[in-house]
């Protein structure tokens, strides 16, 4: 499976959660399967949808934020994983498909296509709920059943791009939108 | 007078209610303080970097949120305050003592001490000068500023500050 088959089996899980998507093809790749005004599409700052997310989880503790980031991400930043795991928010699965490459670049391959487990790391870091998924079937079952709380999912995928478009929203409207979604229906 | 505790309720008066920390020589009185009334949400973070991108997430999320860091940390942030801040125009706070300036001991400070200010102009980063007790006061200006235009900025507080006779 590729990062495109991956999106789409969360995709069909999703309902209100809020979700912050690391930049680049897996954005697009989300967009041009469900949009949502309850995504939020990173368009720069490689390396930082983690932290975007925990801010988010930690201002918004009733809603369920789903961060979805890959290998080349993560390995940028690495603090991360402790800062998260160390606040250990209520209500943030972060979801990391591992490719083992830098997809939106060329897929070059990153250190996990070598000796680097970020599963590990994560377990070095203070997370206490990490998950390891190799097969598509799996990724369904573990989102419906997982018990709320700071979750790490690693999801190994292989390399390679959908051919979709850029997003056409510009940043403001991402924002925007994002942020009026939470205004709207039940749990404020 | 407490500079320390001065800064620490102007903090408060403006309604920042969560600080994202990288200490510094020059604010540990300050962090002392946030972290004895620990009324203030706080987390540590690991770089600078990465408390924007907490402090955007959490302004997403409807609070409002400051960094505390030193200015080498600036050099750290461009890409995150260029393609997250200033792209997505969220406007968030920059609290940063500015090392390498006047007063400075330390000489490996300088380099990025002597550039701060070039640096803050070049990005279009507004920024606010602190450097006696009166100047406190930019604090609230600063907030009037990231109200009106939705753009982030930063206060940068010189060593001065503390040596201020009262």
């Amino acid at each position: 499976m590729k990062r495109y088959d991956v999106l789409k089996e969360i995709v069909k899980t999703l309902k209100d959660e809020l979700v912050i998507c690391n930049l680049g093809f897996p954005s697009r790749e989300l967009y041009y399967i469900k949009d949502r005004e309850k995504n939020f599409y990173m368009l720069g700052s490689m390396g930082l949808t983690s932290s975007i997310a925990l801010g988010l989880a930690i201002s918004q503790p009733k809603r369920n934020i789903y961060c979805i980031d890959g290998d080349g991400s993560i390995l940028m930043n690495l603090g991360s994983l402790s800062t998260i795991a160390n606040i250990n928010p209520v209500n943030l699965t972060l979801i990391v498909i591992d490719n083992e490459a830098y997809g939106s670049t060329g897929n070059q391959k990153t250190h996990t296509s070598d000796r680097t487990n970020l599963a590990l790391i994560a377990k070095g870091a203070g997370f206490e709920s990490i998950t390891v998924i190799l097969d598509k079937e799996d990724i369904k079952a573990q989102l419906k059943n997982q018990e709320p709380g700071c979750n790490f999912i690693l999801i190994k995928a292989n390399p390679g791009n959908a051919k979709v478009d850029i997003i056409p929203l510009d940043p403001e409207k991402i924002k925007k939108r994002f942020m009026e979604s939470m205004n709207k229906g039940h749990r404020n | 007078m407490n500079v320390d505790l001065k800064i620490y309720e102007t903090i408060k008066d403006v309604g920042i209610n969560l600080l994202l920390i990288l200490p510094d020589n020059m604010i540990q009185g300050l962090i002392k303080v946030i972290n004895e009334k620990n009324e203030i949400r706080k987390i540590t973070i690991t770089r600078e970097e990465e408390g924007m991108g907490i402090a955007a997430g959490a302004y997403l999320g409807g609070i409002k949120p400051a960094l505390l860091m030193q200015n080498s940390g600036l050099g750290n942030s461009i890409n995150a305050i260029k393609s997250l801040l200033q792209l997505y125009k969220i406007p968030i706070l920059l609290i940063m003592s500015h090392r390498g300036g006047e007063g400075e001991k330390i000489m490996a400070q300088n380099q990025m001490g002597q550039v701060t200010f070039n640096l803050l102009e070049c990005i279009n980063l507004k920024y606010f000068i602190v450097n006696s007790v009166k100047t406190i006061e930019n604090f609230k200006n600063a907030m009037i500023f990231m109200q009106d235009n939705s753009k982030s900025a930063a206060i940068v507080l010189e060593r001065s500050l503390w040596r201020e006779i009262t």
